[in-house]
């Protein structure tokens, strides 16, 4: 359960830019979660539920988008989507690839009043 | 009338920001840091306590051990004379920087060439946390089955080192270490792979001698740096 956790620094963050922007009342929050994430949001939305009650983003939703994972390929700069857990390039067989996404954990924006 | 308010920002960035400060902290002690993950009972602790025996007289090592509660591995370490710090995570699932951070408080970095942090048994939680480590190194045993890379990708992803244990067990358990092998280098082409048993000790020579390299290197990096 280190949703926990991770809906307390998301919390924060919404606490303190959501005061810094003027706002009294944040009604939702668009998320981005990479895919390769171990982040439920099934759970991530009830920590985050608990932990805001008495906040000023009590009640928000909570928009998550899931980012597929991408890879890119260091030795044919070939671009591709990564399935079945195969990190190699399709065109080359190089198993030299770098994430380009699938990582995120990030707060894109919110909506307030 | 509602406003939109775009952010863009990274919402483990607290724990990554101090994590970072963490590792300005062992690279000025010139530390070399591990963070040893595993699933429950994969044998971290006694992991540690053979590479804490064999290297103890030329290596100056210390540990953070992580656990939701109890001391009981704490006081196994501690009992083999080098510097112990228990962390309990009060019921979280792993170990994150400002927990290193208030642990550091306990540790005399200075006199240290390596320090192991030995995360909370989980194959899951800790992946998603730095702590200001140099490495992950994860340790998987057979009798956990040769699924685990299929099961848990971010870990064996995030991890420089993968240590199969308990290979003593293969001739009674249902696990195919090469299968193990091809899944984890399919998610991770520059993992290194080791297999061990700390019950007849074979394959911890390598071990050893990986940490011994990785712990010499830290110093010729500390000592360049100043100059
Ligand atoms: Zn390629």
């Amino acid at each position: 359960m280190h949703e926990m956790a991770i809906a307390q620094n998301l919390l924060d963050i919404v606490i303190q830019e959501g005061s810094a922007h003027g706002v009294s009342r944040v009604l939702s929050l668009s998320l981005k979660v990479g895919e390769l994430s171990t982040v439920v949001p099934e759970s991530l939305i009830f920590c985050f539920e608990l932990l805001s009650k008495g906040t000023l983003a009590e009640g928000a939703r909570l928009d998550i988008e899931k980012v597929p994972t991408i890879c890119r390929c260091r030795e044919c700069d070939h671009e591709f989507s990564v399935t079945d857990l195969l990190f190699s390039c399709p065109k080359c067989g190089s198993g030299k690839v770098e994430l380009q996404s699938g990582r995120e954990l990030t707060l894109e924006s919110f909506e307030g009043e | 009338m509602a406003v939109k308010v775009p952010v863009v920002r990274n919402i483990l960035e607290a724990n990554e920001q101090l994590a970072q400060e963490n590792s300005r902290l062992f690279r000025q002690a010139g530390l070399f840091v591990v963070n040893l993950m595993s699933g429950p009972g994969a044998g971290k602790t006694s992991l540690l306590e053979h590479t804490i025996e064999t290297l103890k007289d030329e290596i100056r090592i210390g540990v953070v051990e992580g656990d939701i509660q109890s001391s009981y591995d704490a006081e196994r370490i501690s009992q083999r004379g080098v510097q112990v710090v228990q962390l309990n995570t009060g019921g979280a699932c792993h170990l994150d920087s400002s927990m290193i951070k208030s642990a550091l408080n306990a540790l005399q970095l200075a006199e240290l060439d390596l320090l192991v942090i030995e995360n909370v048994g989980n194959l899951v939680c800790p992946a998603e946390f730095k702590v200001g480590e140099d490495v992950k190194v994860m340790l998987l045993s057979v009798p956990e089955g040769d699924d685990k890379p299929l099961k848990y990708p971010l870990m064996f992803q995030e991890a420089s080192v993968l240590l199969i244990n308990k290979i003593d067990l293969l001739p009674y358990v249902d696990c195919d270490v090469s299968k193990i092998r091809q899944r984890a280098l399919q998610l991770n082409s520059s993992l290194e792979i080791l297999e061990i048993s700390c019950r007849t000790g074979e394959g911890l020579s390598g071990w050893y001698n990986w940490l011994r390299s990785q712990v010499s290197n830290r110093k010729t990096d500390a000592t360049g740096a100043e100059i």
